[in-house]
């Protein structure tokens, strides 16, 4: 030291004890550059949440669909059944036709799957379409029984047997099961992949990353900030995604455990994130990078179940999805969300999203550069 | 004296290019120190290496008795860089941008915001660095290599693209800097600023340090050369080269770019008065050496940027 050295003034003295921490102000500098950045609020929030919105939309009619009866002219039998909600028209819808010609025709075509009229004597006239073997068949047997149970009434004797039916817990899914945890995922890899991979383009691009080897603060540092903004935009994509799924139109009911989502999408992060720092090491713009992760998510997506639900697909897909990071946030996220799953659900896809991790990592750190040059 | 810096035989290949061919350099601390040279003459090579930023193929650096290369974390807060290209983060405004800076050090906002004051930002401190005007940016650019105080402090052409009075109000920020006892390492291609604000340069071309010195001494070892300039057409080419024989001198050399025709010569009185001679003084400039003719001399070419 010289005695310039002693004389010059210091900024950082001026400043007094006030300090500053460098995993806080690289966080912040990450969180900001994701809220300033229309297009990537666009594609990691709005975009998915469009999907949500007009596939929950577009699949809300689905599910199991009416038998369809023309009633033609008067019929007592279907008349008395208007007064009970809950009894077979439920499942039935009546349309009231005068004209028997037009109503025929259209059971001709299948649009409707029967036609009732009421002939002399109390005598109920089905006329069906065999077009649907199934529908035949309902159509059949809910006109039988309410023949039989108006018998059965009028001749005021005691019924020999009775049926005693109740529901059981409905295992079947309803799109928006599926919709939610399939189209979180998709947002989450979105956001999670991009997130890690142009931070690394754009920050090597710019010279920031050598800037930041000349600073003194550690990878872990830089790392640990980036998961840390990784994982809150994550979160928030999930309170979003299930706000806007339990609205009353959509209809998502969360079960018991639905909180479990949340350690599998901060796991699910860290897998996503690693794709993208694979991807931000190879790439050496942000186009090439935009190019490799559409290249990747999107079959990822469509394989690993967020479009469309794994259950009907066949095995050979199935398989293929097993070896894709995103099937295992989607699948135990469905469970634990609406499905009443548990722990054991979730825990070994957790185990296998960390595994991911812990892989695609070390192959990024292979390739991994601080420089284009 | 102190050395801040040493380094001795460093080279750096780059595939076919030596890039970097056997550097020795020493920087006393307190110094203001300019690394001279056309572009791909390996001052930028030789900065990353004094840097730490890149490993030399050969030879040993050393910066305030310490080795940059493995990167030296007891090093790094007690160097600031500035880079060729502004190394700012997406989408954050100048405030933020050194207040990020200051935090990699352990400094907080308010002297954040005292280092931009110093920078002349104040007024520009909201506005997003990639709205800055390229004077703006470089000198935000040295604020955030400042923001902590380093002793040693490298800067990589930083008036590279700025107007003339950019760089002016720049080169009293880089003066005021070494006053205040900082070691100040610069690279330019700029002969007229290393010559105003180096205590001493390096001249480098194709890899290599050509000469060292104080601008000064470098100029005074060839300042018996004159420098000569009339606009050109005035003389045919054989009349002109008659001048350049009748200058007939150990060291001259004469260029004609088709709007200046200039000569350096040991013998200016017999070359002026042939010039008056023919009639052919129009735009007539004469001076002493400067840093060009110690590179002209050096590198046998014409000094170009």
């Amino acid at each position: 030291m010289t005695a310039t050295d002693q004389a010059r003034t210091s900024p950082a003295a001026d400043g007094g004890t006030e300090k500053a921490n460098a995993f806080v102000g690289l966080s912040r500098v990450m969180l900001l550059g994701f809220v300033r950045d229309k297009g990537t609020l666009f594609f990691t929030l709005a975009l998915p949440l469009m999907f949500l919105v007009l596939f929950g939309v577009l699949y809300k009619g689905g599910g199991t669909s009416h038998v369809k009866v023309a009633e033609v002219g008067q019929v007592k039998l279907l008349d008395q059944l208007k007064d009970q909600k809950d009894g077979p028209l439920s499942v039935l819808e009546i349309t009231t036709f005068s004209d028997e010609e037009s109503a025929l025709t259209k059971v001709k075509k299948g649009e409707l799957d029967g036609l009732v009229t009421e002939g002399p004597d109390g005598k109920l006239v089905l006329r069906f379409s065999q077009a649907d073997q199934v529908k035949a068949g309902t159509v059949q047997g809910i006109m039988n029984s309410l023949v039989q149970t108006a018998n059965q009434m009028a001749s005021h004797a005691t019924p020999a047997f009775t049926l005693d039916s109740t529901k059981v817990e409905d295992d079947s899914t309803k799109p928006i099961q599926y919709l939610t945890p399939g189209l979180l995922a998709y947002a989450v890899s979105m956001g999670a992949v991009y997130g890690a991979s142009f931070t690394l383009v754009t920050w090597r691009k710019k010279r920031v990353l050598r800037r930041l080897r000349l600073a003194p603060i550690s990878a872990g540092t830089i790392v640990g900030a980036r998961v840390l903004v990784s994982v809150i935009v994550a979160l928030a994509q999930t309170a979003l995604f299930l706000a806007v799924a339990q609205l009353d139109y959509f209809g998502l009911k969360l079960t018991g455990n639905w909180w479990l989502v949340i350690p599998l999408v901060v796991c699910a992060t860290l897998a996503f994130m690693s794709i993208g720092l694979v991807t931000g090491s190879l790439a050496k713009s942000e186009e090439s990078a935009n190019g490799i992760n559409q290249l990747i998510i999107l079959p990822m997506s469509f394989l690993g179940g967020a479009f469309i639900p794994l259950d009907f697909a066949p095995s050979w897909l199935q398989d293929v999805s097993r070896a894709l990071p995103l099937r295992y946030l989607i699948t135990p996220a469905k469970s634990v969300l609406s499905q009443g799953g548990g722990i054991a659900d979730a825990l070994p896809a957790m185990g296998i999203l960390l595994g991911f991790t812990v892989v695609l990592s070390a192959v990024a750190w292979r390739f991994f550069n601080w420089d284009d040059a | 004296m102190t050395e801040a810096i040493t380094a001795d035989g460093i080279r750096k290949r780059y595939g076919d290019v030596q890039a970097v061919d056997g550097v020795s350099l020493s920087v006393a601390v307190g110094e203001f120190y300019g690394l001279l040279g056309p572009n791909g003459a390996g001052k930028t090579t030789t900065l990353e290496i004094l840097e730490g930023i890149r490993e030399a193929d050969e030879g040993r650096v050393e910066l305030l008795g310490m080795s940059p290369w493995p990167r030296n974390a007891k090093l790094l807060p007690r160097i600031g860089v500035q880079f060729q290209a502004s190394a700012f983060f997406n989408k954050l405004t100048a405030r933020e941008t050194i207040r990020t800076f200051a935090s990699f050090y352990g400094i907080g906002p308010k002297a954040a915001d005292t280092m931009l004051e110093r920078v002349g930002l104040t007024e520009s401190a909201g506005v997003l660095t990639d709205k800055m005007s390229g004077g703006q940016a470089q000198r935000l650019s040295i604020a955030c290599a400042l923001v902590h105080d380093p002793e040693l402090v490298f800067l990589d052409e930083p008036t590279t693209g700025l107007d003339p009075q950019a760089r002016r109000n720049l080169w009293d920020l880089l003066r005021d800097i070494n006053a205040e006892g900082r070691t100040v390492v610069l690279t330019t291609h700029y002969l007229d600023e290393a010559e105003i604000l180096c205590d001493r340069v390096s001249v480098m071309d194709h890899g290599k340090v050509l000469k060292t010195g104080a601008p000064a001494t470098l100029v005074r070892e060839i300042d018996d050369t004159v420098r000569i300039r009339v606009e050109s057409g005035m003389l045919t080419a054989d009349r002109a080269r008659d001048l350049l024989t009748t200058a007939g001198a150990t060291f001259s050399n004469l260029e004609d770019d088709g709007t200046t025709l200039a000569l350096s010569t040991h013998a200016p009185g017999p070359v002026l008065s042939m010039l008056a001679e023919e009639n052919a003084l129009r735009g007539l400039e004469v001076r002493g050496a400067t840093l060009e003719d110690v590179f002209l001399q050096l590198t046998g070419r014409e000094y170009r940027a």
